[in-house]
C-alpha cells in the first residue's frame, strides 16, 4: 500500500507510573478500511485507541494524522482532525439520565447550530437504521445490552464522522448478537464509507468484516496485515493469543473454526492414499444485505446460525466437516468422495433442502428473532473436486464458480 | 516515599531507625501535605474560573435554568421547614433570655439580625450542601467513572461547559434567593413563637425589626450567600469531576467517599469563610 496512512503511530510509548503499557508502537491505519486491533485482555488495546481520539497522550513518540504529526499542528488543526473522529465505548457510556433520543441527539444539539426539526430528522433516520424506534423514549437502563450497543452506535454515527473507533463493541453479547453487531458495523462502514478502527476479542468473527488486522502483543504491534496473512503468521502471538481466543468450534454456528478445519483437512489428506480424492462444497446465503436491511441484523445472524447447523447436521452424519468461510459462506469437505459421489450426496441434500431445509431455517430464525417482515433470500451451492496437492482455497474458488441456487425462501409462500 | 521507607533502615539492616529521620520526617510530612493543599487550591481556583468563564457561552441558559430548578426550587420546601423552626426556636430562647433583663421589645431585632446576618446564609448553605451538593458530587462522579465525561470529550462537547458551569452559576443565583426565603420564613417563625405563643405585642415585634435592620445587613447576608454558593458548588463539582484521581479508593466506593468528603469540606469551609467574611464586612 503506497498511500499515506490516515493515522500513523511512530514509536509510541505510554506509561502509567512505572507500568509501561505501550512500548515503541508503530502502526498504520488506512482510510476507508475496517482495521481491527486484536490482543489479550489488559494488553493495552483500549489505551492505544484512546490515543487516537486524544483522551490519552503518549509519553514518547509521534502520532501522525494524514501524514502530519499532531504535535506540529496548531490548536485548530488538532481540533478539526479530532472532529472527524467518533468513539463507541466498551461500556457504551450512554447518559443514563437522558432518554435514548436525547443521547443520540446530544452531539448535534451541543456542537451544531442546526434547527430542532433538522436534528429530529437526523436522529430519527439513525434510530430507524439501528432499529431503535420503539426505544427512543426509554432510558438506557431500560434497554437490553444489544439495544444499548445500538444506541451507542447511533450516537457515534450521528455526526457523520469520517473515522469511528469501536472499543470492544460486542462485549457481553451472545454469539448471534455479537455477529449481528459486527455485521451492522460492516454494513454501515460500507454504506457511510467511514474508516472503522475496532478493538475486539472476537476471533475469528472479526476476520469476516476486517480489511486489516493489527496484533498487539507484549506492549507493541507484532503484526499488521490482512486476516489471510495472519493465518500464515508464525509468532508466539499466534500460539498464545489467537489459539486461546479462537475456539475449536465457532460460537455462532457450532462449526469448526477455519484453523481447525484446515488441520482436519490436512489430517484427512495425510491419512488417504495419494490417488484418493475429496470434494468441497461451498454454500452461500445470497442477498445478505437485503436480509439485514429488511429483517435486521439479529434475524440475519439467526438465519446464518440455523444454516450452519443444518449443513453440519446433514454432512456431519456422513463424515463431512464444515467451517464458516465468510460472513455468509460455508465450506464443507466431503472426504473420500469423487465428483460422482459428491454430486449424489449433494442432490440428496438439495432434495431435502427443498422439502424442509429452507422452511426449517426460517422457522429457527423466527423462534429467536421474531419478525413480522419477510424478504426473499436464496441459498446457492457449488461443488468441486479436490486434489491432495491442491490448496483448499483454490478448490473453494473453483466450487464457488460452480454455484447455483438450491433453495429460495419466497415470502408469498410463507404468508 | 519508598526511598524514605528504605532510608529508615540502618546500613547494616538491623531495623534500627536513624535518629535524624525523626527530625526530618515531621517536616517532610507537613511539607508534603501543604504542597498537596496548595495544588488542590490552585486546581480548584482554575476549575472555578473556567466554569464561570464558560457560563457566557451559547446554549447555556436552558442548562442553568434546569440547575436552578434542581438546586434552588427543589430545595425550597426544606429551606422553609428549617427556616421556620430556626426562627421559632430563636424567638423562644431569645424571649426568655430578654425577659430577664426586661428587654423583650428587642426580640424582633435579635431574631431578624441573627437570621439575616448569620443563620440565614449559613444554615441555607449547609442545607443545600446536604440536599443538592451531595447529589451533584454523586452525579458528576458517576458520570466520570462510567466514562460519560470521556464520552463528552469524544463528542467534542466541553464537559466544563456542559456539566460544571451550569451548576456553579445556578448555585450562585439560587443561594441568595433561598437565603432570602430562609430569612423571611425565620422572621415569621420568631413572630409565631414570640407574638402568637408568648404574647409579645405584634407592633413591638415589627417595629423592632423596622428600626434595627438596615440595607447593609441584607447586602452583607447576600454577599455571604454568594461566597458560600461559590464554595459549595466548586467543592461538590470538583470532588465529583476528579473522583477518578482519588488514591484511596476506586469506582463506586470512590464516589461514596467523594460525596462524604464534598459535604464535610463544604460545611467546614462555609463556617470558616463565614468568620473571615464577617470580619471583613465589619471592618
Amino acid at each position: 500500500m503506497n498511500t499515506t496512512p490516515l493515522i500513523e503511530f511512530r514509536n509510541i510509548t505510554k506509561r502509567f507510573g512505572s507500568h509501561t503499557v505501550l512500548e515503541n508502537v508503530n502502526l498504520q491505519i488506512y482510510e476507508g478500511q475496517v482495521t481491527t486491533i486484536i490482543g489479550l485482555s489488559g494488553s493495552g488495546k483500549s489505551v492505544l485507541l484512546k490515543h487516537i481520539i486524544g483522551l490519552l497522550h503518549p509519553d514518547e513518540g509521534t502520532i501522525l494524522f494524514r501524514g502530519k504529526p499532531l504535535n506540529e499542528m496548531n490548536k485548530s488543526e488538532i481540533s478539526s482532525s479530532l472532529h472527524q473522529i467518533s468513539y463507541m465505548f466498551q461500556g457504551n457510556a450512554l447518559f443514563d439520565s437522558l432518554m435514548v433520543y436525547d443521547n443520540i441527539a446530544l452531539p448535534l444539539m451541543e456542537t451544531t447550530n442546526l434547527k430542532k426539526a433538522e436534528i429530529n430528522r437526523r436522529v430519527m433516520a439513525r434510530v430507524e437504521q439501528t432499529e431503535l424506534t420503539d426505544a427512543i423514549h426509554r432510558y438506557p437502563s431500560e434497554l437490553s445490552g444489544g439495544m444499548q450497543k445500538r444506541a451507542a452506535l447511533a450516537r457515534a454515527l450521528i455526526t457523520d464522522p469520517q473515522i469511528v473507533l469501536f472499543d470492544e463493541p460486542t462485549t457481553g453479547q451472545d454469539p448471534v448478537r455479537k455477529n449481528a453487531i459486527l455485521s451492522m458495523i460492516a454494513q454501515y462502514q460500507r454504506k457511510f464509507n467511514f474508516t472503522a478502527i475496532m478493538v475486539s476479542h472476537e476471533i475469528p468473527d472479526v476476520y469476516f468484516i476486517s480489511n486489516r488486522i493489527l496484533a498487539l502483543y507484549d506492549k507493541s504491534i507484532v503484526f499488521q496485515g490482512t486476516p489471510e496473512e495472519l493465518g500464515n503468521f508464525k509468532h508466539p502471538f499466534t500460539d498464545e493469543v489467537i489459539n486461546s481466543l479462537e475456539g475449536l468450534q465457532k460460537e455462532l454456528t457450532g462449526l469448526y473454526s477455519r484453523r481447525k478445519f484446515k488441520v482436519l483437512n490436512h489430517a484427512q489428506l495425510r491419512r488417504g492414499q495419494s490417488d484418493e480424492n475429496y470434494c468441497v462444497a461451498v454454500f452461500t446465503l445470497s442477498d445478505i444485505d437485503a436480509v439485514n436491511a429488511v429483517l435486521g441484523h439479529d434475524t440475519a445472524q439467526e438465519i446464518i446460525h440455523a444454516m450452519g447447523l443444518y449443513i453440519d447436521k446433514h454432512f456431519g452424519a456422513i463424515g463431512g466437516f464444515s467451517t464458516r468461510n465468510k460472513a455468509n459462506e460455508f465450506v464443507t469437505v466431503l472426504p473420500y468422495s469423487d465428483m460422482a459421489e459428491a454430486e449424489k450426496i449433494m442432490n440428496e441434500f438439495v432434495e431435502d433442502f427443498h422439502e424442509r431445509g429452507i422452511s426449517d431455517i426460517w422457522a429457527e430464525a423466527q423462534k429467536r428473532a421474531p419478525s413480522d417482515k419477510c424478504v426473499d433470500f436464496a441459498i446457492r451451492a457449488g461443488i468441486a473436486e479436490g486434489q491432495p496437492v491442491a490448496e483448499i482455497d483454490a478448490i473453494v474458488i473453483s466450487a464457488k464458480s460452480q454455484q447455483k441456487e438450491i433453495g429460495r425462501l419466497r415470502c408469498a409462500a410463507k404468508e | 516515599m519508598a526511598e524514605n521507607g528504605n532510608s529508615r533502615q540502618s546500613p547494616e539492616g538491623n531495623g534500627k531507625c536513624r535518629p535524624e529521620m525523626f527530625l526530618v520526617q515531621p517536616f517532610s510530612f507537613i511539607g508534603e501535605k501543604v504542597i498537596g493543599w496548595i495544588n488542590v487550591l490552585g486546581t480548584a481556583t482554575i476549575f472555578l474560573v473556567m466554569a464561570l468563564w464558560k457560563t457566557f457561552r451559547p446554549k447555556q441558559f436552558p442548562k442553568v435554568i434546569a440547575q436552578i430548578y434542581y438546586i434552588g426550587a427543589s430545595s425550597t420546601t426544606i429551606i422553609i421547614l428549617v427556616g421556620l423552626f430556626t426562627g421559632m426556636v430563636l424567638g423562644l430562647q431569645s424571649y426568655h433570655a430578654l425577659s430577664q433583663f426586661g428587654a423583650v421589645g428587642g426580640l424582633g431585632a435579635l431574631v431578624s439580625l441573627s437570621l439575616i446576618r448569620e443563620l440565614g446564609p449559613v444554615l441555607t448553605a449547609i442545607m443545600i450542601t446536604a440536599r443538592a451538593g451531595s447529589a451533584i458530587t454523586a452525579e458528576v462522579g458517576i458520570q466520570r467513572i462510567s466514562e460519560q465525561i470521556d464520552a463528552l470529550h469524544t463528542m467534542h462537547v466541553d464537559p466544563f461547559r456542559y456539566l460544571i458551569s451550569p451548576r456553579i452559576t445556578a448555585a450562585i443565583i439560587s443561594f441568595p434567593l433561598l437565603t432570602a426565603v430562609f430569612d423571611f420564613v425565620g422572621i415569621i417563625g420568631g413572630y409565631i413563637s414570640g407574638v402568637m405563643l408568648l404574647g409579645l405585642n405584634a407592633g413591638v415585634y415589627s417595629h423592632s425589626i423596622n428600626a434595627n435592620v438596615d440595607m447593609k445587613d441584607l447586602t452583607d447576608g447576600f454577599i455571604k450567600a454568594i461566597v458560600f454558593a461559590i464554595i459549595v458548588a466548586t467543592v461538590c463539582c470538583y470532588q465529583g469531576y476528579f473522583v477518578h484521581m482519588r488514591t484511596d479508593s476506586h469506582g463506586a466506593k470512590a464516589v461514596g467517599l467523594a460525596t462524604t468528603s464534598a459535604v464535610v469540606t463544604s460545611c467546614v469551609l462555609v463556617l470558616v469563610s463565614d468568620y473571615v467574611v464577617t470580619s471583613m464586612l465589619l471592618i
